[in-house]
């Protein structure tokens, strides 16, 4: 893997675990939809639009977008998808210590499985 | 059907919805940028690759799933915890396997099995846990 390509999945990295985690702390105080009718629905899309934390998330994925945008045109589809693995744990020492989410050892055991199984996937360079 | 019960089945439900959506807008977002070619980092060569891809139906297609995927998202973590959602959702990896194999008629080796059976595996313990462990009523605005 190039320097170009990690230093980008790096930053991929930073923007796509950041963003989820405002966007799922913004999720939390808006609540689940009433219903999954079109108006429920558009109802939920609303109260999330009027969440302010929603739009600090949009442009952390935002930027995360166009960095997978650019690796996609630097590296192998093989390669990016399972590469961004490490956005399972970064995510989960995340969501333990800023949502203050409890993480019980069998969700961090099937965390740490599922980083291992896409790191293998990785490590065959794509199939 | 017991309320935890209730909520893993939707939770499930929804992370399969996303699944789909990411993948098959993954896959959309590939295939255009690889018509597009290698973007190049100065202002002229981002200014070009953004120009292509507003021009590229694959990449649309790719951001409608995309969308689509952020709304199931978005809904999921309404309700269940993000370290809850976010492994399920690397059940992708395994199907993404399976469609090359049966789809694309690709030969998979063992360590690549062996990866997609800890990605299931760890999923299913993933999915065993309580989908909400917060108390979301106390969160400040």
């Amino acid at each position: 893997m190039s320097q170009r390509v990690l230093l980008m999945l790096i930053f991929f990295v930073l923007c796509n675990t950041g963003g989820e985690i405002v966007m799922s702390y913004g999720m939390k105080q808006v609540g689940e939809p009433q219903g999954f009718r079109p108006m429920s629905l558009l109802r939920f899309v609303w109260s999330a639009a009027k969440n302010r934390w929603l739009w600090v998330a949009i442009p952390m994925l935002a930027a995360s977008f166009y960095s997978l945008l650019i690796l996609f045109s630097w590296a192998k589809l093989s390669v990016v998808i399972p590469a961004s693995a490490s956005n399972f744990i970064v995510g989960t020492i995340c969501a333990k210590y800023l949502l203050k989410e409890d993480v019980s050892s069998k969700r961090w055991l099937g965390v740490i499985c599922v980083c291992a199984g896409v790191t293998l996937v990785l490590l065959t360079g794509g199939h | 059907m017991s309320h935890e019960h209730r909520l893993r089945f939707k939770t499930l439900v929804m992370v399969l919805l996303m699944v789909v959506c990411a993948n098959t807008g993954d896959l959309m977002l590939a295939r255009g940028m690889k018509q597009i070619g290698n973007v190049e980092i100065s202002v002229p060569g981002l200014q070009r690759a953004l120009l292509s891809t507003i021009q590229s139906g694959s990449i649309w297609i790719g951001i409608l799933f995309l969308i689509g995927f952020t709304l199931c998202y978005m809904t999921a973590v309404s309700w269940a915890d993000y370290s809850f959602v976010m492994p399920a959702g690397a059940f992708g990896y395994a199907i993404q396997t399976m469609l090359a194999i049966f789809v694309l008629h690709e030969t998979v080796s063992v360590k690549h099995w062996i990866g997609v059976l800890l990605i299931c595996f760890g999923v299913l313990l993933v999915g065993q846990t309580k989908p909400n462990t917060t108390n979301v009523a106390v969160l400040p605005s």
